[in-house]
């Protein structure tokens, strides 16, 4: 299979609102393929794209269940079953004292686990992207506001896609190469 | 509730951010103190100075692995001083950080929004300060990793009864998460300092550490929920951290640490040491760096009345820690509070008391806490009344226990203050290569409250 010469069409525009528009607009046409690009994070941005929940809520509880279970777990199995030792007649299994770490290595669990969710949600790390191929890209993340929309969307064409782009007014509409 | 705001004196109408600033000119602003703007001369010096305090440290630590603790003024009784002293100071500072970025990012406070990034730096250096001081205390400090639970040929595990286990957990999970904190904030900003950079060396490097990041909408949608999710766990954190240092003392049964007061006592004492450092920090950073249009009046204001109130709740625990003496009617407690305001150490005691609770004081007043310059004075006893009060509640304790025939005096010795300066400049020389090398204000969220406001004046 041949490589396509594109990767899509980005649209820049001036404003947080005038992409949020954009993308419901786009949305309404059909596309679905496509990308948004903001320099922080929009309200509304991930509702216009149809983002689902993600999963970083749950892989986050998780990771913090495990830490503090297993974390319990190893305190009892090392004192009653590995271990045992009489340390002025205390119980075996004294669990006021095994709180403090189990509490320490549930928070440590969950936020290791929320970090790498994200970082796993997302598909990074990632060495190279082809949207970083379209010209003055980089105003991502200074003050411009991107919507692509990709080449493998089955509604893509190049020129219709190009005319519905031009009619959403973005300051200026680039291909973006492989 | 206008009314209410002029009674409190409360500058509401003075912005968190000032001047006209767009996406573009904040980005600018904040990434040129990186990318473009020389070296200025004030860094310079203290680059110097603190270098050369680290070369210090790293002096007196070698010299300590060489010959043991036995260099310190330590012996018995006074087993622990300087370092455990170090210890608690440093993690208390480090609590500020968190608390600034955590919590107040849970309470929707905007204020937080430019403070907290060299807020959580300043966490991050000082928990790896005071991280050190344990493991220096160490009789045999290559040893330290015995502390945590791994499978070992000895069949040996720790002994989970012990605070000092569960302080490693609590240490080391708090700067771990510390860590991750702060760089998964520093993503986007590290993304746009890429796209900035104009050599290529730095461009390849910001883009290894921005892992890739596109701004993408996807991208945001989970960022802005995993950090949400890190804040919720970090607020905790910070609360069990100094909890359990703690309980460090307070497990035992030494009079002035045998208390149940001591886990808010010290939490309290931590965030105001931490906000002391934070204001003696910011202060000199946003002149140096023209910083004040981000930095504001607002923001210092804002910090001194935290301050104010955790000092008074610290001031709250002196006042019941004493009562508690008395009342508990038991013989050496009541001795070590009398023994503290009138013995030999009498002088830490009253120091403590003068920076802590009656230079507090002046922040009820409107016009120093406006003034940076006397903010700063009052940060700086701060910082030494907090630094004191850890050595009163460590040295003072312990130095008249029980039997009189026991009792014994601390004087430090050259290796002890040694340990000390150089802490201080390790952790300045981490902190001025950090406002080298990395934006000091969060880009992403600034840009945020610069649509904000903008949505608000429209």
């Amino acid at each position: 299979m041949t490589q396509p010469a594109q990767y899509g069409l980005l649209a820049e525009f001036r404003s947080a609102e005038h992409l949020v528009e954009a993308v419901k607009r786009t949305r309404a046409a059909g596309y679905r393929d496509i990308a948004a690009y903001s320099p922080f994070p929009v309200e509304g941005l991930a509702d216009a794209l149809g983002i689902k929940r993600t999963c970083v809520p749950l892989v986050t509880l998780l990771g913090g269940l495990i830490g503090g279970a297993g974390t319990y777990f190893m305190l009892w199995y090392s004192s009653v079953i590995n271990y045992p030792i009489n340390s002025g007649a205390r119980p075996l299994h004294s669990w006021p004292a095994f709180v403090p770490p189990t509490f320490e290595l549930a928070v440590l669990g969950a936020a290791l686990a929320a970090f790498f969710a994200f970082l796993f949600a997302s598909g990074l790390p990632r060495l190279h992207h082809p949207i970083f191929n379209a010209r003055d890209f980089d105003l991502a993340s200074r003050n411009r506001f991107f919507l692509c929309i990709e080449c493998r969307d089955p509604h893509f064409d190049d020129s219709r896609t190009h005319d519905f782009l031009r009619s959403l007014d973005p300051m200026r509409l680039v291909p973006v190469p492989w | 509730m206008a009314g209410q705001e002029q009674v409190l004196g409360a500058p509401s109408s003075q912005p968190v951010l000032r001047g006209s600033y767009t996406y573009a000119s904040i980005t600018d602003k904040i990434a040129d103190t990186v990318l473009e703007r020389p070296t200025h001369w004030a860094w310079a010096v203290g680059f110097a100075v603190s270098a050369s305090l680290t070369v210090l440290f790293i002096v007196a630590m070698s010299y300590l692995f060489a010959k043991g603790v036995g260099i310190w003024g330590i012996d018995q009784p006074v087993s622990w001083a300087f370092a455990l002293t170090n210890f608690v100071w440093w993690v208390g500072i480090g609590h500020a950080g968190t608390f600034i970025s955590a919590f107040l990012l849970l309470l929707r406070q905007r204020w937080r929004t430019s403070i907290n990034r060299f807020a959580e730096a300043m966490t991050i250096f000082a928990v790896a300060m005071a991280g050190l001081m344990p493991i220096l205390h160490l009789g045999r400090p290559w040893f330290f990793y015995w502390l945590i639970p791994y499978p070992n040929k000895m069949n040996l595990w720790p002994q989970w009864r012990s605070p000092l286990v569960w302080d490693i957990f609590a240490i080391g999970t708090y700067i771990i998460v510390s860590i991750l904190f702060w760089y998964m904030g520093l993503i986007p900003d590290l993304a746009t300092l890429r796209d900035r950079a104009a050599q290529r060396w730095k461009q390849v490097g910001y883009a290894l550490l921005a892992l890739g990041w596109r701004n993408d909408a996807r991208h945001w949608a989970r960022f802005e929920i995993a950090y949400l999710l890190m804040a919720g766990l970090a607020t905790p954190l910070v609360i069990s951290v100094h909890s359990v240092v703690s309980l460090d003392f307070a497990i035992g049964n030494t009079p002035g640490w045998h208390s149940t007061i001591f886990p808010p006592y010290f939490v309290a004492g931590a965030l105001y040491s931490g906000f002391a450092m934070a204001l003696t920090i910011a202060i000199p950073l946003r002149a140096t760096f023209g910083l004040q249009d981000f930095i504001t009046a607002r923001h210092l204001a804002v910090m001194a009345k935290v301050m104010l109130a955790c000092g008074l709740l610290v001031t709250y625990s002196y006042l019941v820690e004493s009562f508690m003496a008395f009342y508990s009617a038991d013989r050496y407690e009541s001795f070590m509070l009398l023994n503290r305001m009138t013995g030999p150490y009498a002088w830490i005691y009253w120091t403590v008391i003068f920076c802590n609770v009656i230079v507090l004081q002046t922040l009820w007043f409107e016009r120093v806490r406006a003034s940076p310059w006397m903010l700063f004075a009052v940060a700086i006893l701060i910082n030494i009344g907090m630094w004191l009060e850890r050595f009163m509640i460590i040295v003072v304790s312990l130095h008249r226990d029980f039997m009189p025939s026991a009792w014994g005096m601390f004087y430090p010795t050259f290796w002890d203050i040694a340990i000390l300066a150089g802490s201080l400049g390790a952790f300045a020389l981490l902190f001025l290569l950090f406002v080298r090398f990395l934006p000091v204000i969060s880009m992403s969220e600034m840009r945020k409250l610069v649509k904000e406001r903008r949505e608000s004046s429209s």
